[in-house]
């Protein structure tokens, strides 16, 4: 048995819970197409990580939760004997496996969405809501509008303008304690799924005469809110939206009325960035790519799973450091390397991907490793980066969390790690 | 030859009764339990369970519900999947406020808040009918979604309206793995199966398919109409409740309100039209069906590919998975419009004269 195992080269097996078809299928295909297309450059231009092949399978989601466990059960056995990050791009699919997820050690990677009180790593070992998550990405765009109206907050009117469901409803704990701290006025406003009518919302927020808007979007949502915004006369440049409303899949179909617009982004778009410009030669040059539209190589969504892909190869780096180099992990031992990542700008750069993710150092009682994000502003025809890193508040978002998954830690009866134990 | 019921006599009144009334079939239910309770667990893999038996069984377990309504009864229904909602928020509620109480128990009574729900919303059946009907229970597949994102004390004031199932623990021990799981979903869904095929040939049973018939002429020969009625959308809805529970605490774990959509009420609809309307047995069929025959494509489809060289990615495997589905349901309807169910009897018909038809 060894030595056969031996024998043949070692693979780290990624199990892609993908999607590509139904409603949200664009969305996927670039950014699956980024994460699958960087896993293939790693492969060609440095023989795989310390000589281990990365190899994938993708199972269709459709973004239905009910085929997202059925795809998880179908892999997971593939996953058994080496595993990556699962990615789901679904807050709905991410939280239907966190549990089976722990259960069969196999570790849950929710960049930017899912349960973000899984931050708190003592409660959640295996569900890493790495970069950022909504709460402390509300957090930062509120910094953001603050800094710009001179560090001042006090008397304004924002309004938070969501789609109706829990991805929408995540942020608005955070701009609550937000609201009461800075002493501005949040005025929410829901937007029932899917949202491609808003006359009387946006007729609402004629009329409370907002100075800003928060906005948490969703697929069709995005381009409606725009138009209304522009019937209404809101300026768009008052408008700043959470990540899921800033690709250009989102302003692109509002043609005219997105200029100006402003959204969260913990990645830039544009091929300027080194190794999306060196995948497109390394990878479409030797004729593997994964995307058929070669026009999204470059967008912000492709950027995206690019940068996924960017962080779980670090983590497998990072695991072999200490399990082995030229050995392909398991989920446990995964985890490990992603409670422990440490990325710093200087190995950023070197991977070529600066500004295709924030400095990220992530800890048990920390899974969230960065809690940063970028505003864009769309100008008509591409995303322009209008900040610098900003980071949310942590000190008022983080208890949140931890009070949040203490409570589930009770519901469950999960006795939570000792943090200072870790290694 | 085989399935002959010749030479079978009763003699009592128990005899006359039972619910499988032919020899064959006793001993085939009687099998197929067997195997289900004893050879499944024994051969099936982690994979089999978590992701095809245990919600193959739920659904089946909701479209049964749905077709006590819609089969029996004759009252059309779009809210399937808003009363299991009601079935998974109301276990989920009662497991979290009252202490200790065994999850069989917050089961029956998620069951029961279920067709409290449906009878409420079963009341314009007395007036309405048909398509109109379908339109009013559509009512209750927005209202009760919304309600259960409106208000964040169902959730308990979960941030995202999402809940997670607390821990199955039945007489003190926990069921954790899925074959635990599954042998809880199999039980309580033969249970209430056999409930609902004996409960369909009773009076009620009788009075409901009266009522389907011709609702006047029932009403004439003595049928109430408002008890009659209300008793289905309460007994469906029990059962969909029931199915909305276990899809929350032995399948998935956590459930949103959003996933109690339209369209699984309408895949709800589907495996009864599938399987048979008005049929115990194709309730299952068309779970089955529904459910099993994409999953079957999914896996099927890459290989046939790799057999013949050709490159599909898993897009295409899908575009393709939907279109050969959806050509098989009109096929099927076509050939036969009365449902699996119906081939099934067809088939038992021939079987009684095989070897010797004449």
């Amino acid at each position: 048995m060894l030595s056969s195992a031996a024998m043949a080269a070692e693979e780290q097996f990624f199990p892609l819970i993908d999607y590509r078809v139904g409603p949200y299928g664009s969305n996927g295909q670039a950014f699956y197409g980024g994460f699958i297309d960087y896993l293939n450059y790693v492969n060609l231009k440095e023989k795989g990580v310390n000589g281990v092949q990365m190899t994938y399978e993708e199972c269709e989601t459709e973004y239905n939760n009910a085929k997202g466990v059925e795809c998880y059960e179908r892999l997971k056995s593939k996953a058994a004997k080496s595993a990556g990050p699962l990615h789901t791009m679904s807050t709905g699919i991410s939280y239907a496996l966190i549990d089976k997820s722990a259960q069969d050690k196999l570790p849950l990677a929710m960049m930017g969405y899912g349960r973000t009180d899984a931050v708190d790593g003592s409660v959640f070992p295996y569900a890493f809501p790495l970069v950022t998550t909504y709460q402390m990405q509300a957090s930062a765009i509120v910094k953001f509008i603050k800094d710009k109206n001179g560090g001042n907050l006090a008397g304004k009117k924002i309004v938070y303008l969501y789609h109706d469901s829990a991805y929408g409803k995540e942020a608005i704990i955070a701009l609550e304690a937000e609201a009461s701290l800075n002493k501005f006025t949040l005025v929410q406003i829901p937007v029932a799924h899917p949202g491609n009518e808003q006359g009387a919302q946006w007729l609402k927020i004629r009329q409370e005469k907002p100075d800003f808007v928060i906005f948490w979007g969703w697929g069709v949502m995005n381009q409606t809110a725009l138009k209304a915004a522009q019937k209404v006369a809101f300026p768009r440049d008052k408008m700043i939206g959470s990540w899921w409303t800033g690709s250009e899949e989102d302003v692109v179909p509002a043609g005219d009325a997105a200029k100006g617009y402003m959204a969260a982004t913990w990645n830039v778009s544009g091929k300027q960035v080194p190794v999306i410009a060196d995948i497109e030669n390394v990878v479409y040059g030797a004729g593997k790519g994964n995307l058929q539209d070669k026009t999204k190589i470059g967008t912000i969504l492709y950027n995206r799973g690019v940068s996924a892909a960017v962080l779980s190869v670090e983590a497998i780096r990072k695991g072999q450091e200490k399990y082995g180099k030229g050995k392909a992990l398991t989920g446990e031992q995964t985890r490990w390397a992603l409670e422990n990542l440490n990325i710093t700008d200087a190995r950023l750069k070197a991977l070529g991907a600066t500004d295709l993710l924030p400095e990220i150092k992530t800890s048990c009682d920390n899974h969230e490793g960065s809690g940063k994000v970028k505003i864009q502003q769309w100008d008509g025809a591409k995303w322009v980066p209008v900040s610098g890193w900003i980071e949310g508040n942590k000190a008022l978002i983080h208890p949140l969390f931890q009070a949040s998954a203490k409570q589930y830690a009770k519901e469950k009866g999960i006795t939570p790690r000792d943090c200072s134990k870790e290694k | 030859m085989l399935y002959r019921e010749a030479g079978q006599f009763k003699t009592t009144y128990a005899a006359d009764q039972q619910l499988f009334p032919i020899r064959q079939d006793r001993i085939g239910v009687i099998t197929l339990l067997l195997v289900a309770f004893l050879g499944v667990p024994l051969f099936a893999s982690e994979y089999w369970f978590s992701a095809i038996l245990i919600p193959f069984l739920i659904f089946a377990l909701a479209a049964l519900g749905l077709n006590v309504l819609t089969g029996y009864a004759g009252q059309l229904s779009l809210g399937s999947a808003a009363f299991m909602a009601v079935g998974a928020y109301a276990a989920y509620n009662f497991q979290l406020r009252i202490e200790g109480i065994p999850i069989l128990v917050s089961f029956a009574l998620a069951g029961l808040t279920a067709a409290g729900v449906g009878i409420l919303f079963g009341l314009p059946s007395l007036r309405i009918k048909g398509f109109y009907l379908a339109v009013a229970t559509l009512a209750a597949q927005f209202f009760i979604v919304w309600c259960l994102t409106k208000f964040p004390w169902l959730s308990n004031n979960s941030s995202s309206g999402v809940i997670s199932t607390q821990k199955l623990i039945i007489f003190g021990h926990e069921l954790t793995t899925p074959v635990e799981k599954y042998l809880l979903v199999l039980s309580i869904v033969v249970v209430m199966a056999l409930a609902a095929k004996n409960m369909v040939r009773s009076s009620t049973g009788r009075a409901w398919m009266a009522v389907r018939d011709m609702d006047v002429a029932a009403s004439v020969i003595g049928i109430k109409l408002m008890p009659t009625k209300l008793l289905a959308f309460a007994v469906s809805s029990f059962y969909c409740g029931v199915a909305g529970a276990l899809y929350a605490f032995c399948y998935l774990g956590s459930v949103e309100p959003d996933g109690f959509s339209l369209e699984m009420s309408f895949k709800i609809l589907f495996m009864i039209i599938i399987g048979g309307v008005g049929s115990i047995m194709g309730s299952f069929l068309g779970a089955a069906f529904i459910l099993l025959l994409p999953i079957f494509l999914d896996v099927a489809l890459p290989f046939l590919a790799g057999l013949f060289g050709l490159p599909f990615s898993s897009a295409t495997v899908s575009h393709i998975q939907i279109t050969v589905f959806g050509a098989l349901i009109m096929f099927f309807l076509i050939v036969e419009p009365h449902g699996l169910a119906r081939l099934w009897q067809i088939a038992k018909e021939k079987l009684r004269l095989w070897p010797f038809p004449h």
